[in-house]
């Protein structure tokens, strides 16, 4: 492979980093939000999310990307692709990291905010100090193991016509023929984006896991 | 262009060509399933194989295919397979790639589910005198299995999701239908929108039906239930002595 081929696929890796970074911080406010919203809310806020979530969880994410993509224009909401990018992948991952945030918050005992509304805590501050804090212990390998499949997922960008890394391995295929070290080079580079997610995520679960699971002594 | 643009002629129009797409999804799931289901099996004795010979390029392999995306492979398998004088159907690389991706997964689930089988039930069957692939097929594998069928079906209705990719390599599948539609007519509205639809209400109807398999076997593992609606309602797993931890 040469050099310039090279280079055209480090510019589709920043890319695919670029777009992996902002949609994981989008997705994961998403999930906070309405997880936490889906879990404490009241009936018609958690009917309301629950479509959100069932209806991006039910459909798929290249259905929506191209939904995004071809339909949206229809009415009148003109998105750069770059926009539609992030915004299918953040509403599609955030629906599924909300059912995880559910869960953590429902996990962590009812008796943990009878005891902060006894010490004259109000909602909000409780979720902040008591809830949270033993919440997320469960959160961070699930949103971990979420967060991989997301930056795979950035491949399906290339889709619509997004210079990211699969579409410059797809160019460089078409230019060049030279498969296995293009695509080679390409499936490398992914595995160690989604490694790099992969042990940051375990090495956050092991810090936080030291101190803040249920029964654990502060080192 | 802009205000709605939604045509329910043009709709009901297509709804039949995407119906015929929706078939083609439909068996590139179950196939690439049924593959990926048996290829998870192999996978995962490998990766337990008593030889680190056997144990550590499959690990490896898993870990890889893991960790990188779908589409990639598909290019790769769909790109390189002519090159070494393999030219398969897109429609069968389609599932091959789906299936390998797949079977990495359910590997995983395997091992958990093989490991937790007793390990008496080996040394009875041993001293029953069966062979080793007996032991396997007939005694550990069916007990490994039934605890991980829910996970199961959500790979399958994770497949089922995954599929719409193979339009990105000219498979005739349900999105792929719907792209050459708005090629045609240049209307992207409704066959996008239907597509949606059409993958909204199998997979809500997918969950609602493991959910229920899901309680069925709940119920089966943990002793006849005492609910009404359930209590006669044909066969159920039997309860069993020795329980894997699912």
């Amino acid at each position: 492979m040469n050099p310039d081929s090279f280079l055209l696929i480090l510019s589709g890796a920043a890319t695919t980093l670029d777009i992996a970074a902002r949609s994981i911080v989008c997705s994961l406010v998403i999930a906070v939000v309405v997880g936490t919203a889906t879990a404490l809310g009241g009936s018609l806020v958690r009917f309301l999310l629950t479509v959100y979530v069932e209806l991006f969880r039910g459909t798929s994410l290249v259905v929506q990307l191209f939904w995004m993509y071809f339909v949206l224009p229809q009415f009148g909401i003109v998105l750069s692709e770059h926009t539609v990018a992030v915004t299918a992948i953040s509403l599609n991952y955030g629906a599924y990291g909300a059912v995880i945030v559910r869960g953590a918050i429902v996990a962590i005992d009812k008796s943990q905010w009878e005891a902060a509304s006894s010490l004259g805590l109000r909602r909000l501050p409780t979720l902040r100090y008591v809830v949270f804090p033993q919440a997320s212990v469960f959160l961070i390998k699930p949103l971990g193991v979420l967060f991989v499949q997301l930056v795979k997922a950035t491949s399906l960008v290339s889709l619509i016509t997004i210079p990211d890394l699969t579409y410059r391995a797809y160019q460089l295929n078409q230019l060049s023929m030279q498969i296995v070290p293009i695509f080679g080079t390409v499936l490398i580079i992914y595995y160690l984006m989604t490694k790099l997610v992969a042990g940051s995520s375990s090495l956050l679960d092991g810090y936080l896991g030291t101190w803040r699971r249920p029964g654990a002594v502060k080192p | 262009m802009s205000g709605l643009d939604w045509n329910s002629a043009f709709a009901l129009e297509i709804l039949p060509r995407l119906l015929q797409g929706t078939m083609w999804t439909l068996i590139t799931t179950l196939a690439s399933f049924a593959v990926a289901a048996v290829l998870g099996i192999v996978f995962a004795v490998l990766c337990d194989a008593p030889r680190a010979i056997a144990r550590w390029p499959a690990r490896a392999l898993v870990d890889f295919i893991r960790g990188t995306p779908i589409l990639i492979q598909l290019y790769l398998l769909y790109f390189s397979l002519p090159a070494i004088g393999l030219t398969l159907p897109a429609l069968l690389v389609g599932i091959l790639t789906l299936s390998i991706h797949y079977a990495c997964y359910m590997c995983d689930t395997y091992r958990a589910g093989l490991s937790a089988v007793p390990k008496g039930q080996r040394e009875a069957a041993h001293s029953l005198g069966l062979r080793r692939r007996q032991t396997f097929f007939m005694i550990v594998l069916p007990q490994a299995i039934r605890p991980i069928i829910p996970m199961l079906g959500n790979y399958l209705i994770f497949l089922f999701k995954e599929t719409p990719l193979l339009s990105a390599v000219a498979i005739i599948e349900l999105l792929q239908t719907a792209k050459l539609i708005g090629s045609e007519t240049f209307r992207y509205t409704e066959p996008f929108t239907l597509v949606g639809l059409i993958f909204l209400v199998l997979s809500l109807a997918a969950s609602w039906v493991l959910r229920k398999l899901e309680a069925r076997y709940a119920t089966g593992r943990y002793g006849r239930s005492t609910s009404p609606g359930t209590a006669n309602e044909g066969p159920r797993a039997p309860t069993r002595n020795a329980q894997p931890q699912a």
